[in-house]
């Protein structure tokens, strides 16, 4: 196996270029090595001014997405190894804007995230303090693929609705509105209703799929939003729905 | 003061960077040859009403390389269509009995259950019975 | 803030009926109308026998149904096809009313051909 790998990164810096460029590193190829690993050792050992997100290493806070060889990918669950002889693409997550190299804002997800309510919402005022509720085995079992999402984002830089249509909701908002919608535990479904069920909520979406082929934890937002559209449509049309 | 971001541009041509968007731009497409199926069938009952000669051109003409091809291009789309629909039904359809959700093999296999059914009662309508 | 559209919940009900009908019954009728008649492989409906199938009222029901459903599966998915393939957003709205004048346009003609007058 040979001793190195080439990086090829995405640099923008904004004080002194209007448009991206690519510098080339080369890195160690350790067995064990993910390609975060390599932009570690590129920070650590040759290039102190790249500037990339990273927290947990381990593929559960979601901070590390970015575009590797073309695909949206989290970069510290895939390995040197796997693009071996290389060289390996690293560029920012794509539909998003770029502050800096491979740190993207994701201002306009944070801003749509609140906007479905992703908490259980009760019609009853109950407060905190004596409240427990019981849930089966198989209630869990009706919403717990979609609480497994990391607000990673590498759907909607698959999305291709999403870099065409930036008013789009997105597969991971509408997805965690699914998972309180099917949790028996919530009674807030109708007001999320008025913002899943408008034109650049779910009736954008046109089922590409490329969300789920993306998402690394198996959440499958292409599903969630498909399921949802007829309740969308019959809620939205029927006057004697539930409100 | 905070800098400019880098918008990074879509090209028009975002659906052929992938095999995987380039099958779903082929299956929307394929919408087109179910709108030109109801055209050519509206020309067939035309011709039927016109009487027998009217109806025996309609198939001389429906048999001309033109047509022929448009119409093989046509049963592809149309197969195509069907066969990503009933794939993709368990994902819109999810019913859940007794607190289980039905597998969605099922779904999608009841879905070509039907689609083989009703194929094969036009088939012998057409076919057989007439 | 944008309200719930039921325009678009319509629309793609609609897009949903007329999908599943025509996945299940287009195939068969392309294959045999566009290819295997007109081939010869199989002989056509004798002329007398299928203008009397088409001459019953249900039957006349059943295939404006599948006509004027298969139209509007189209349109839903072809106006999305511009706006999202195309990216012609921007002109949502006279893209939307061509496609749907044209279902307006395809029903009528499949109403006249099916139901017309003389028939």
């Amino acid at each position: 196996m040979p001793d190195t790998i080439m990086l090829q990164v995405t640099r923008y810096r904004p004080e002194s270029e209007s448009a991206p460029t690519v510098q080339e590193y080369e890195v160690p190829m350790r067995e064990d090595w993910a390609v975060l690993d390599g932009l570690n050792y590129v920070k650590d050992h040759l290039d102190g001014t790249l500037s990339f997100r990273w927290s947990c290493r381990m593929g559960i806070c979601g901070s590390c997405g970015m575009t590797v060889n073309g695909d949206p990918a989290l970069t510290c669950g895939k390995f040197l190894t796997d693009y071996a002889p290389g060289p390996v693409r690293v560029g920012p997550l794509a539909n998003f804007p770029v502050i800096r190299d491979l740190v993207v804002e994701i201002d306009d997800f944070l801003h749509k995230l609140p906007q479905v309510k992703p908490w259980l919402v009760r019609d009853d005022d109950g407060g905190v303090e004596d409240v427990e509720f019981l849930q089966t085995p198989d209630q869990l079992d009706a919403y717990k693929q979609y609480s497994m999402c990391i607000n990673c984002m590498l759907c909607y830089s698959a999305c291709p609705v999403y870099g065409i249509e930036p008013d789009f909701l997105g597969p991971a908002a509408i997805a965690l509105a699914q998972r309180y919608n099917l949790d028996s535990r919530d009674q807030g479904s109708h007001q999320r209703l008025d913002v899943l069920a408008t034109d650049a909520g779910v009736w954008a979406c046109t089922y590409v799929g490329e969300c789920t082929r993306a998402c690394p934890k198996g959440v499958d937002p292409a599903g969630a939003i498909q399921r949802y559209k007829l309740t969308a449509a019959a809620r939205t049309l029927l006057p004697w729905g539930k409100r | 003061m905070t800098q400019p971001r880098y918008r990074q541009p879509v090209s028009l041509f975002w659906w052929t960077r992938r095999r995987s968007y380039l099958l779903f731009v082929l299956r929307e497409m394929s919408s087109v040859a179910v709108a030109w199926f109801v055209v050519h069938f509206l020309l067939l009952v035309t011709a039927v009403h016109r009487g027998a000669g009217a109806y025996q051109e309609f198939f001389e003409w429906s048999a001309s390389p033109l047509l022929l091809l448009v119409n093989l291009v046509a049963l592809a789309f149309v197969l195509l269509h069907a066969v990503t629909w009933f794939n993709l039904a368990p994902k819109a359809i999810v019913v859940r009995m007794q607190g289980r959700q039905v597998p969605p093999r099922a779904v999608a296999a009841g879905h070509f259950g039907a689609w083989l059914v009703a194929s094969a009662v036009v088939f012998w309508v057409l076919v057989v019975m007439l | 803030m944008a309200r719930p559209s039921r325009a678009e919940a319509a629309a793609w009900l609609l897009f949903s009926a007329g999908g599943m009908v025509s996945a299940l019954l287009v195939p068969v009728l392309v294959l045999l109308f566009g290819v295997l008649f007109p081939l010869g492989v199989l002989t056509p409906p004798d002329h007398a026998g299928f203008a009397a199938l088409l001459g019953h009222p249900l039957v006349g029901i059943a295939l404006l149904g599948l006509c004027v459903l298969a139209l509007l599966h189209w349109a839903h998915r072809f106006r999305y096809t511009l706006f999202d393939g195309l990216q012609l957003e921007r002109l949502r709205a006279p893209i939307s009313a061509l496609c749907y004048a044209a279902v307006l346009a395809g029903s009528v003609w499949a109403a006249f051909v099916l139901f017309g007058v003389g028939w």
